[in-house]
């Protein structure tokens, strides 16, 4: 199967370039801290020391995760096409959208290992803390399995990027820019928006879809437990509750299978 | 069968003509040389036969498919121009990956690896290859699955003269076992002995497709003769031939291929003042320039 040829030899090419090890340290780094520095000011009165954990490591998913997904992905095809790889590969028996999926596996892969490396140090120094009794793993599985979707989703959107540049240099600058705008100048759009309308039509109606439609706000609101979402703003519980679980799992879902599909009608019109 | 078929062909680019009307066949086991000046559309026609870049009008069959087909594809070994790979990989990985990717065993790529010359170097990094090693990995990953179509993009760039000499060895072990080879390369003189027939490309157009010799014909250029004689008897024997005088004792005369045995029986006749005759047809570079610039402005 080519899909799995071109996998293995992205996953080698992974390890080589340190991106196995970086995406792992990171997570690493990120979710202990988080883990022991979450678990402190609660105590032994808190909440399910868990549910702060997740809540802290949530908040530094949906920025982390869709960064380690556009520099995974960014490169992919303008990469190879600048290395002068790219033509060669093109002439092997096997079509674009293997390359492309062959591609995603692989780099979909580091993710996930990344990802379960930290909430794995996660489950273990909350464990090693406070034991085992009263844990609920399901939410830890809930922020895995939707973490890989939204780093899936970026993944997806470096690719596109990815097929539509000429330059590798033009591909980081972009993704960049595409990740800014997703996690930090969207919501301050929505915030100021919020803030403007004064809890009118917009807060209401289109605010909440305006929200899940990022792919990273579906990932906070998904996995923001019920415990604080009264700590949170208003609009943000009102989102919560207008779009709903299942409109967030959509929202999830379908960007990967967009991007995705995207990539792949661009990366067919790509002249090697 | 006819391993590639390609009748008139042409590529546009808006209103630039890179391919215009190209019609060529290519049996199995022959080994054909594509000269042309950079961008008379030597890369492009050997890109439309791999699909890789679409054809405006005409029709490329592979085997009897079209270009980029899987079977099409999967009957073709190419050698790109400057030939690269991921820097981070080793020549083997490298190659054993070609080989899954043309379900190949990979003991057969360590094989060809030794072939080209590089099981010394095959687990080092392809980054700290030399530019004739990346070409060998390239030749090798060619030579997998044993192609029906070889397409070579001026192969032998960047090699040394003895890995050239080992090269133009492998292709025509490659034609001996049935693959058509189409080569294309400035290295004129090479091609005159290791190649069964010339293609002339010049702006797009086929402007000579023959063997060596029927090609010679075709321009009819005068053969160089070089006469070499005592130095007493140069000037006479220069005078008696029709020829000039070039140094001390040798004279250098031209003839057309039908005159050609006439001369020499002339020559002979000189007897003992005569002690050696060189016979030069026209080389390749002669034959390209004639072609070339012959139809300049077409």
């Amino acid at each position: 199967m080519a899909i799995f040829t071109i996998a293995r030899l992205e996953l080698l090419i992974a390890r080589r370039n340190m991106w196995v090890a970086i995406s792992v340290i990171l997570m690493g780094l990120f979710t202990i801290v988080l883990t022991l520095a979450g678990g402190s000011p609660t105590g032994t009165l808190g909440v399910d020391p868990l549910t702060v954990a997740i809540t802290s490591i949530t908040t530094l998913s949906v920025y982390l995760i869709p960064l380690i997904g556009l520099l995974l992905s960014f490169d992919a095809i303008v990469g190879e096409s600048e290395r002068g790889t790219l033509a060669l590969n093109l002439t092997y028996p096997m079509s674009r959208g293997e390359i492309l999926m062959g591609k995603f596996l692989a780099h979909l892969s580091v993710l996930a290992i990344a990802i379960a490396v930290g909430l794995g140090l996660t489950a273990i120094l909350t464990i090693w803390q406070y034991g085992m009794a009263d844990l609920s793993f399901l939410p830890l599985l809930k922020l895995f399995v939707t973490s890989l979707a939204l780093g899936a989703a970026f993944l997806g959107i470096g690719y596109l990027v990815s097929t539509l540049v000429r330059q590798t240099g033009a591909a980081s600058g972009i993704v960049i820019i595409i990740w800014l705008v997703c996690v930090v100048l969207y919501d301050l759009a929505l915030l100021g928006a919020l803030v403007a309308d004064n809890g009118g039509t917009f807060t209401k109606n289109v605010f909440p879809w305006l929200l899940v439609a990022n792919p990273a706000d579906a990932f906070r609101l998904i996995n923001t437990p019920g415990v604080s979402v009264a700590e949170l703003s208003y609009g943000i519980s009102a989102a919560n509750a207008a779009s709903g679980f299942a409109s967030q799992i959509i929202s999830l879902l379908l960007w990967p299978i967009l991007a995705l599909f995207f990539a792949w009608m661009a990366f067919r019109r790509v002249e090697p | 069968m006819t391993t590639l078929v390609i009748e008139n062909v042409a590529r546009k680019y808006g209103k630039l003509e890179v391919v215009r009307g190209v019609s060529m066949n290519i049996e199995a086991g022959e080994r054909v040389a594509l000269l042309g000046h950079n961008g008379a559309g030597k890369t492009t026609l050997m890109r439309m036969i791999l699909g890789l870049t679409p054809i405006t009008s005409g029709s490329i069959k592979v085997l009897g498919f079209n270009p980029g087909s899987r079977h099409a594809r999967a009957s073709i070994g190419f050698l790109p121009e400057s030939v690269a790979f991921h820097g981070a990989l080793s020549g083997r990985e490298q190659l054993h990956h070609f080989a899954r990717l043309k379900s190949v065993k990979t003991k057969k790529a360590d094989d060809l690896l030794d072939r080209v010359g590089l099981s010394d170097a095959a687990d080092r990094k392809i980054r700290t290859y030399s530019k004739g090693m990346r070409q060998r990995i390239g030749l090798a990953q060619v030579l997998l699955g044993h192609p029906k179509l070889a397409l070579l993009d001026e192969p032998t760039s960047g090699l040394d003269p003895i890995s050239r000499h080992d090269f133009y060895d492998i292709v025509e072990e490659l034609a001996n076992s049935g693959t058509a080879v189409l080569l294309s390369s400035h290295a004129l003189t090479e091609l005159e002995t290791r190649t069964d027939r010339i293609a002339i490309m010049s702006k797009g157009r086929l402007l000579a497709n023959d063997t060596l010799p029927a090609l010679r014909e075709t321009a009819g250029l005068p053969i160089r003769v070089n006469v070499t004689t005592t130095e007493a008897d140069a000037d006479r024997i220069a005078a008696e031939l029709g020829g000039t005088r070039v140094n001390g004792c040798m004279i250098a005369l031209t003839c057309q291929q039908n005159g050609k045995i006439a001369m020499l029986g002339q020559i002979a006749a000189l007897g003992a003042a005569i002690k050696d005759v060189d016979v030069t047809p026209a080389n390749l570079e002669e034959l390209y320039r004639f072609y070339s610039v012959s139809t300049e402005g077409a």
